[in-house]
């Protein structure tokens, strides 16, 4: 499972560098020396099995939890988050899984929240038009910024979401599973904006247990293994190689399905994980 | 938006999939899809208010007589300003039960202070007032801090006010206001003069006709579409002709009760705060999604302070209404259906009870709709066991209409 052939390095300035990264809750060692390079206009994906500690990850790295040891780096300075706030204010955003809009707010309403402009005689037209703004950078397709979210389908709840996080100028933004609910189209359409995002200049982490998400937009593939790095891989690693590193074996329950159903088909294409 | 405006549509109608409602035409489909759609709103409470008015105007002509419904305002402001309250504490998704015996120990605190004691009628009121919010403020410290369901905590508050309330009041069991007072004059015959009656009116119709054609001049300047000029002339004016003829209707008898502008002026500033400033916009954020709230860096426990507070200094200040209304601090103030007549009126012009879905004018539709049952109740000379039947009867109808509405919402996609 070693890492693939030497790749050139990418462009994009170091936003995000951890090192020997170390989580521990009581007797649980839920990260151990992980180690993490994040840079602008790069995608990196982060998966694992359950339990491989990819949630602890982000959280330690949205302010939730302070790490046990080890160092972070944000955009070359040493830094260390008392909490969720401090991650925002640096430039670190989150969409969580859950997405955490109000359903009976509207678009702008839900963009703005916590941040409205003009705290004592709201400013919705400029509210409105910063609204538009995110959202056409992000090529969205929102029918109307006035209708409440609880109208809106689940991709269009994702785009909300991300737009939010877009409000305040991240650097890096994370997105905890962005596909996890959605139909087809609207994953694919997700996907794009995920892309969008990286062509704007952002770091991006994704967890996904997809890999066909995964490969799809990410530019690298971090597999983390009962809170340990297993490596690092390319969109263009094989599936077998993936699962073998997110499970810790070569002979396990996927790839034995997987060369079970290529003998009578001898196809590779069909096979999900 | 450049010179090509003409052609290029503006930054909110881009989405060819959207129909545009333009004008007048289209303000009234827009109106008739989100009534369709469960988004009710005030309509409930105008056609119920109508009926009622029809059935009692019906059975005893003295309904609609200026004279009763000047009497009706007076007995609407009390209870109102109370309702108001909960107004607050519903859209962050919580409940107040005390709101009754907390009035009551306002009205017993500004008796025992004024008349027992000698106080200045103002420290005394601002006494009442701090102790009604001190009660809020433990409220919420109960239930930001130990997790106590505002239900249980208010309901023991309902009995402990009480109890302060009779305690206070000693054996005697009340206290008269002196007659010759501002405070009493304020509660019985205080009524504004005609011309002022009229210059509000006109003044509130420039001020809707002002700041609706300000926000549609700021959307044309930003490139959004503007509402329709005509559109906004029409609602001034409707709303102008319609406060005109009312306010002179009630001129031919006394006129507009003061109490009763105190009560619309706090209605339309609790309204302002609501909808136009930031902390009405984490009230709704609370009571729609509270975790969501919490991670958008709203202070969710100060949200929740600050509705508890205001809930109760509200119903301590329609406790010191009402004694004014009845020129007495009583063992009765507070008690009966005051209680359930505040939360009804709230829950009746439209604030939902789950939460994140309310405004400051569903407390003056809802009581002036409880207050008119009640009045036309009176004139019936019906007993008040049939009273509290035929109120119990209208808010289960109310509350009906909320979950009902509520359930259409979410299946259209609008909860």
């Amino acid at each position: 499972m070693a890492d693939a052939v030497e790749r050139k390095p990418p462009s994009g300035e170091l936003v995000l560098s951890l090192r020997k990264v170390c989580k521990v809750f009581g007797a649980v060692s839920a990260l151990t020396d992980v180690d993490l390079d994040v840079h602008a206009g790069e995608v990196v994906a982060l998966v694992g099995d359950n339990g491989a500690g990819k949630s602890t990850l982000v959280k330690v790295l949205a302010g939730v939890h302070a790490p046990t040891s080890g160092t972070m780096t944000f955009r070359g300075k040493p830094v260390t988050l008392a909490g969720p706030n401090d991650a925002l204010a640096l430039g670190i955003a989150t969409v969580f899984q859950d997405l955490a809009l109000c359903e009976n707010l509207d678009v702008v309403a839900n963009i703005f929240l916590g941040e409205e402009l003009n705290p004592y005689a709201l400013d919705e037209v400029a509210m409105e038009i910063r609204s538009w703004k995110l959202l056409n950078e992000l090529s969205a397709r929102i029918p109307s910024v006035r209708e409440p979210i609880a109208s809106l389908s689940g991709g269009q709840r994702q785009t909300v979401a991300i737009a939010r996080s877009l409000l305040l100028d991240p650097k890096l933004i994370m997105l905890d599973e962005p596909t996890a609910a959605l139909g087809v189209a609207q994953t694919a359409e997700v996907l794009n904006l995920i892309e969008r995002v990286r062509d704007k200049g952002l770091g991006v982490i994704m967890i996904s247990h997809n890999m066909e998400d995964v490969r799809a937009v990410a530019d690298r593939i971090a597999v983390l293994r009962l809170g340990r790095n297993n490596g690092i891989f390319y969109p263009d690693s094989s599936n077998q190689e993936l699962v073998s590193a997110i499970t810790g074996a070569s002979d396990n329950a996927v790839s034995r399905r997987h060369e079970r159903r290529q003998t009578p088909h001898g196809t590779e294409a069909e096979m999900r994980p | 938006m450049s010179g090509d405006a003409k052609t290029q549509p503006s930054l909110d109608r881009a989405d060819v999939r959207v129909r545009h409602d333009a004008g007048f035409a289209g303000a009234v489909r827009g109106f008739i899809d989100r009534v369709r759609s469960g988004d009710l709103g005030s309509l409930p409470v105008v056609v119920g208010l109508v009926l009622i008015c029809a059935v009692f105007q019906t059975l005893n002509p003295v309904f609609l007589s200026s004279g009763n419904l000047v009497d009706l305002l007076f007995d609407s402001s009390t209870v109102g300003v109370i309702s108001l309250g909960i107004v607050c504490i519903l859209i962050v998704g919580e409940i107040d039960l005390s709101v009754g015996s907390v009035s009551g120990l306002a009205s017993a605190i500004l008796g025992v202070l004024w008349v027992n004691a000698g106080w200045p009628v103002p420290i005394a009121i601002l006494v009442a007032l701090a102790v009604g919010c001190a009660i809020g403020i433990a409220y919420a410290a109960l239930f930001n801090w130990l997790g106590m369901p505002s239900f249980v905590s208010t309901l023991s508050g309902l009995l402990a006010a009480l109890g302060l309330q009779l305690y206070l009041l000693g054996a005697s069991g009340s206290i008269n206001l002196p007659y010759d007072s501002l405070l009493v004059d304020l509660g019985q015959t205080w009524i504004m003069p005609h011309v002022i009656a009229y210059g509000l009116v006109l003044i509130a119709g420039v001020a809707v006709f002002v700041t609706g054609s300000r926000r549609a001049a700021q959307r044309r300047v930003a490139g959004l579409t503007p509402p329709s000029t005509v559109g906004i002339l029409l609602r001034a004016l409707l709303l102008t002709v319609a406060l005109l003829f009312v306010v002179w209707y009630l001129n031919q008898d006394r006129g507009v009760p003061w109490m009763f502008g105190v009560f619309v002026g706090l209605v339309v500033a609790m309204d302002y705060a609501l909808t136009r400033t930031k902390w009405g916009r984490s009230m709704m954020a609370v009571g729609g999604n509270r975790e969501a709230a919490r991670r958008a860096g709203i202070n969710v426990r100060r949200i929740y302070a600050s509705a508890f507070a205001l809930c109760s200094t509200l119903a301590a200040l329609g406790g010191v209404l009402s004694a004014a209304r009845l020129a007495s601090s009583s063992q009765q103030a507070g008690t009966g259906d005051v209680n359930l007549n505040a939360i009804a009126a709230a829950v009746i012009g439209g604030t939902s009870l789950f939460g994140g879905r309310g405004s400051a004018y569903s407390a003056l539709l809802g009581i002036v709709v409880i207050q008119a049952i009640a009045s036309g109740l009176t004139l019936l000379d019906l007993s008040s066991s049939l009273r509290y039947m035929i109120t119990g009867g209208v808010l289960a109808v109310a509350v009906i209409v909320d979950s009902l509405a509520r359930r259409s919402r979410v299946s259209h996609g609008r909860a």
